[in-house]
């Protein structure tokens, strides 16, 4: 059995640095243990004891406020002593290594790292070099993986459709440069929804991704027909300089949510975006605010997922015995 | 007094030599008999060599030596101990040192840095352009004068088309070979990975085929247009070596070669982002494995080479895309070559052509065969002794290579540089 290296001797999950290769068990279990810590954030003492004594450090090389704040606050609401260190770009320049900036904080005793990084395989890297006692959560590396906002859309969808077996789901926007789609791709495909689609341009579509087991789209009005879960990703603006998309104009138009691309969908269909979200250029603010969106119970979610995340780590009760593939 | 290397199995592919029989070596290091021996020879020294094969040393045409300049990798000192480890006694060096490769003192100071040490015989290629700047013309009469064997102008794109036209009409002139690294550089852009299966898959942006086979393409029409020999380094993808066979049924005069690891490995044993397997060009799908295996069978691909990159270890610990590219390549050339004959893929004497004559004539050196009257380069391996690459087996100073833990068949025992034995393996006698 190939458990690879987001797993321990004994098969229970010591990292999470991707959603490939977890079981459906596995990532069922991770929302169960997410359900019981939401109701820690609506207690008057938002604090449990589980994680006490231990240090997590945010170790962001990547600017982010939202990933970042809600890591720290489920931290925090488990006890554990966070510290943030937002590594700029210019500490590399100034000739530490990656490993050497790991090492050095290792030294100081830290029991998790929740890493963020604009270079596919950051994670793993760090994950193959720390000592066995020590965590890795990738909190997102380059283009590859964001897995914990990829179980926090799991999440969010569980909470509102209830299970995913006949669910139609449509991920819509950059899937080329889109750490979250990659990670919500594996989600989905392990809790084995009926129907998974990409719509894109074809210069945001990924090369043989239909390997992944999605089926590209490029017209958006067909790709949303009957879907029941619409995810929206977030367009970087600087995709007009590589000549990705003409203009913003012409994105909103061909690929922008809008009210009337909307009603292809579901009549109930849910819409989410892992923000920030550009009104205007990838979603109409009238579907954003709209009844249909669940964009904002997602970020409160996300704290819940990430208390489980670490908690499951950090407490090793990961995996029921035989619980994996 | 000469040599005698008894009992062995003789391959000799550019004279049809297949067989069990004796080689003689004079003492001026010179083949003096082959099968039986000379009138008078006298053996000082018999080497046994029952159950083994006797072949021509190995030409690799393609190896990085570090020096000058990056000698914190490697140095032609710790390098060419690695050659004569792996049966190799001539090969040759990219511009892309530095100081450049673009000035006779350049070619002259690599060789006689290698001639000090008596192992491998280094022959510089020399640079294409000034300072592989693709603006200017280097001397290339000079350097031709100094003993390069050709000219490239390596892994740095010559984006004037112009300027890559002019430069072969010149080498043309000249009768120099040209050596090639196809490939269009606003297609590779940032890429450090096929673009395929994988690289979606991880994230990591691709390099498409289209690269190489633009750059191929464009190539091709220049050397039409010019008259020039080329040679097209380090194919990776079936659809570029097929336009190469194509070029060649025309009557152009092209050759080309692929490495030992694109023949072996694809963009699969990248796994979790693996840096031992970052290399440019990237490793492939594996259809594209299979056009290179097949052309490498029908002709069209005249020589396996190394493509010997050593790095220090941090140069591999880092993130993929940020990770140095290459792999500490000549101990494995012999072995991997090897398992494409396990693999029923070339008969032994195939194989050992594209290790020796092939590449010799692609650079025009007197090297890699062993007739009465040549040079006494010879490699002896055991083809049944079975191993594991191990770190500490490796003589190079670069330890960068995926093949560690890789089961191997056929190990050299004994190297000889004209007809010195410069390498004995620990276990052979």
């Amino acid at each position: 059995m190939k458990q690879g290296l987001q797993f321990d001797d004994a098969g229970r999950l010591r990292h999470l640095l991707t959603i490939e290769g977890l079981s459906r068990q596995t990532i069922l279990e991770i929302l169960d243990t997410a359900e019981s810590f939401i109701s820690v954030g609506e207690r008057e003492i938002k604090k449990i004891p589980l994680l006490r004594g231990k240090t997590v450090v945010n170790l962001f090389f990547e600017s982010s406020t939202r990933t970042r704040t809600t890591f720290e606050i489920a931290a925090k609401r488990l006890s554990a002593d966070v510290i943030n260190l937002n590594v700029s770009a210019s500490s590399t320049s100034k000739g530490e290594t990656l490993l050497d900036t790991i090492r050095n904080l290792e030294a100081m005793h830290t029991d998790l790292f929740v890493v963020r990084h604009a270079e596919s395989g950051a994670a793993h890297l760090i994950a193959r070099h720390v000592p066995a006692h020590v965590h890795i959560i990738n909190a997102g590396d380059g283009r590859h993986a964001h897995p914990t906002q990829g179980l926090l859309d799991m999440f969010t969808i569980r909470r509102h459709k209830g299970s995913f077996e006949k669910l139609k789901v449509a991920i819509v926007g950059d899937i080329l440069h889109s750490r979250v789609a990659r990670s919500q791709i594996h989600a989905l495909t392990a809790l084995g929804v009926k129907e998974l689609r990409v719509i894109a341009p074809k210069t945001l579509l990924p090369t043989a991704v239909e390997n992944l087991g999605v089926r590209p789209c490029t017209d958006m009005e067909e790709g949303l027909d009957g879907v029941d879960v619409i995810m929206m990703l977030r367009l970087q603006r600087e995709r007009m300089q590589g000549a990705l998309i003409p203009s913003e104009q012409e994105y909103f138009n061909l690929y922008g949510l809008t009210p009337v691309k909307l009603a292809r969908a579901a009549g109930d269909a849910i819409v989410m975006h892992p923000g920030p979200m550009n009104r205007g250029l990838e979603i109409d603010s009238a579907v954003a605010d709209g009844p249909q969106s669940v964009i904002l119970p997602q970020v409160t979610y996300g704290i819940g997922v990430r208390m489980a995340v670490m908690a499951l780590i950090m407490g090793g009760s990961a995996e029921p015995a035989g619980g994996r593939r | 007094m000469g040599i005698l290397i008894k009992g062995g199995h003789l391959i000799d592919p550019a004279n049809g030599v297949d067989g069990k029989k004796d080689l003689y070596i004079d003492n001026e290091g010179f083949v003096a008999g082959v099968g039986k021996a000379p009138a008078g020879f006298k053996a000082g020294k018999t080497i046994e060599a029952g159950g083994r094969i006797v072949c021509p040393g190995l030409v690799d045409l393609r190896a990085r030596l570090r020096e000058p300049g990056l000698e914190y990798k490697a140095t032609i000192e710790s390098e060419v101990h690695a050659a004569v480890a792996a049966g190799i006694t001539t090969l040759c060096c990219p511009p892309d040192t530095h100081p450049v490769i673009d000035t006779p003192a350049m070619a002259q100071m690599i060789q006689s840095r290698a001639w000090r040490f008596g192992l491998a015989f280094i022959h510089p290629l020399g640079a294409l352009t000034q300072n592989l700047e693709g603006k200017r013309l280097a001397d290339m009469e000079a350097l031709d004068e100094a003993g390069c064997v050709g000219v490239t102008n390596a892994l740095v794109p010559v984006t004037d088309t112009l300027v890559m036209r002019r430069a072969m009409e010149y080498a043309a002139t000249l009768d120099l070979t040209v050596f090639l690294h196809a490939e269009d550089p606003w297609l590779r852009n940032h890429g450090c990975v096929h673009e395929g299966e994988v690289g979606t898959r991880l994230g990591l942006p691709g390099i498409p085929e289209a690269a190489e086979t633009v750059g191929v393409a464009r190539d091709l029409a220049l050397i039409e247009q010019t008259g020039c020999r080329a040679h097209f380094c380090n194919l990776s993808s079936r659809r570029a070596v097929t336009m190469i066979a194509e070029a060649q049924r025309q009557g152009l005069p092209v050759s080309a070669d692929v490495t030992a690891h694109h023949l072996h490995l694809t963009e699969h044993d990248i796994g979790d982002f693996n840096t031992q397997c970052h290399v440019r060009p990237p490793l492939r799908s594996k259809q594209d494995r299979q056009g290179l295996r097949k052309a490498l069978k029908s002709g069209v691909i005249g020589a396996i080479c190394s493509d010997h990159q050593p790095h220090e270890p941090d140069a591999k610990l880092a993130p993929f895309a940020q990770s140095e590219p290459g792999i500490s390549a000549l101990e494995t050339l012999l072995p991997l070559t090897l398992k494409l004959v396990d693999e029923e893929l070339l008969a032994l004497s195939e194989a050992i052509a594209l290790l020796t004559h092939k590449p010799a004539q692609i650079i025009g050196a007197d090297a890699g065969h062993l007739g009465v009257g040549a040079t006494a380069d010879v490699c002896i391996f055991d083809p049944k002794a079975r191993w594991v690459l191990t770190p500490d087996q490796l003589v190079s100073r670069g330890h960068n290579t995926p093949f560690l833990g890789w089961e191997f068949r056929g190990r050299v025992t004994h190297t000889l540089i004209g007809g010195k034995l410069v390498y004995q393996h620990a276990t052979a006698s």
